[in-house]
């Protein structure tokens, strides 16, 4: 699981308004070269939870991205900082782990790599 | 020299996982045939919606993955061993995608409504007894409840609020599954649709349908449900004609 499919999932637990973002206990993370694309980025960014992202990253071990939302120039034209997005957003892979819903505490499994979030028949 | 669509000889495959089969190819065929409509449309998240043993989200990589570099690619499947699968067929092809366990896109459908440009769905299309729907292990491949449709009707609501404005659906039915009363539900929501590749088997009727929003169409001409019907069962019957036993 990447942090680009992490950052769309909230915990969908019956009468929970909190569910997002889910606490990454990370167990397992491996690294996946990906073609750089800025474009993509550029795209995905409107939908980006940053505050989500930044601290998904750094449970995944990495630290790199800046704390506040980057504005439209830096995504426009700082490279430097797109190759960082890039690395947070695609390249970092959770293998093994735990989402945790930051509500009820609820665990959602993370294995090899496929996060379950099927639900308990007494939570939906 | 790659292949364009997934290759069987790679697919993965378990006993309670759903393995490719004519319904799957036919919905590779449209996908084909509308590749180059799909190049042109750009599209930048493509979502599987029960991806079972990954051939057909593989193929859509596949498909695109040259002419259209930097998509986010997601496949779905609340079985988990067919998630498994999916994960070993994408890696045997030398691609990827998000895999994640859900019921049709739980978990996913708030923060990516409105975000998806494409998806693909192979539904339990079955008509079987309701108790059969949702059982554990492969049966819930197919099962399809009563004319088949009581999967297919819990997906089209998160269908739609998945799609975004410009987004795509591909759907695999039955003609038992009364495929032009799904076309009427989903003009009302504001969706065209047409067949894009029509299969007859020996045991089945299958549509591939296609969908996508067409506001002008809801909202300049009137709903005729029986115009629309009659239009629609003047084409099926032409395709059933064709039917061979």
């Amino acid at each position: 699981m990447r942090l680009i499919t992490h950052n769309m999932l909230s915990c969908n637990i019956k009468g929970v308004t909190n569910g997002f973002p889910l606490r990454i206990e990370a167990g397992n993370v491996i690294e996946k070269e990906v073609e750089f694309n800025p474009d993509f980025l550029r795209h995905m960014f409107a939908k980006l939870e940053w505050k989500a992202l930044v601290e998904g990253a750094r449970s995944m071990g990495y630290a790199e991205l800046p704390e506040d939302s980057p504005d439209a120039a830096v995504l426009e034209s700082d490279e430097a900082f797109l190759k960082k997005l890039h690395h947070a957003l695609l390249e970092l892979h959770l293998e093994e782990g735990a989402l945790v819903c930051p509500e009820t505490g609820r665990k959602f499994p993370v294995n090899k790599g496929i996060p379950n979030m099927l639900l308990h028949e007494d939570e939906v | 020299m790659s292949s364009r669509i997934a290759s069987i000889r790679l697919v993965s495959s378990h006993r309670e996982v759903y393995e490719p089969c004519d319904d799957s190819f036919a919905l590779v065929d449209a996908l084909l045939a509308d590749r180059t409509n799909l190049i042109e449309h750009n599209p930048k998240v493509c979502m599987e919606i029960g991806s079972g043993s990954g051939y057909v989200i593989t193929s859509l990589i596949l498909l695109l993955k040259n002419e259209v570099p930097g998509v986010h690619y997601l496949a779905t499947d609340t079985n988990p061993i067919a998630v498994r699968v999916t994960k070993e067929t994408l890696e045997a092809h030398g691609v990827d995608a998000d895999v994640v366990c859900a019921d049709i896109a739980t978990g996913l459908d708030k923060r990516l409504a409105g975000s998806v440009d494409v998806i693909v769905v192979n539904p339990p299309y079955v008509p079987t007894p309701e108790y059969e729907v949702g059982m554990e292990g492969i049966a819930s491949a197919w099962a399809g409840g009563e004319n088949g449709r009581t999967v297919i009707d819990k997906i089209l609501p998160v269908v739609d609020l998945l799609l975004s404005d410009k987004g795509w659906l591909y759907l695999v039915t039955l003609t038992s599954n009364f495929p032009e009363e799904i076309c009427l539900m989903m003009r009302k929501k504001g969706y065209a649709s047409r067949i894009v590749v029509q299969r007859s088997t020996e045991e089945e009727n299958l549509l591939i349908l296609k969908f996508w929003r067409d506001q002008d169409e809801v909202s300049h001409k009137e709903i005729s449900s029986p115009t629309f019907l009659a239009h629609f069962s003047r084409s099926l019957s032409l395709l059933m004609e064709k039917r061979w036993r």
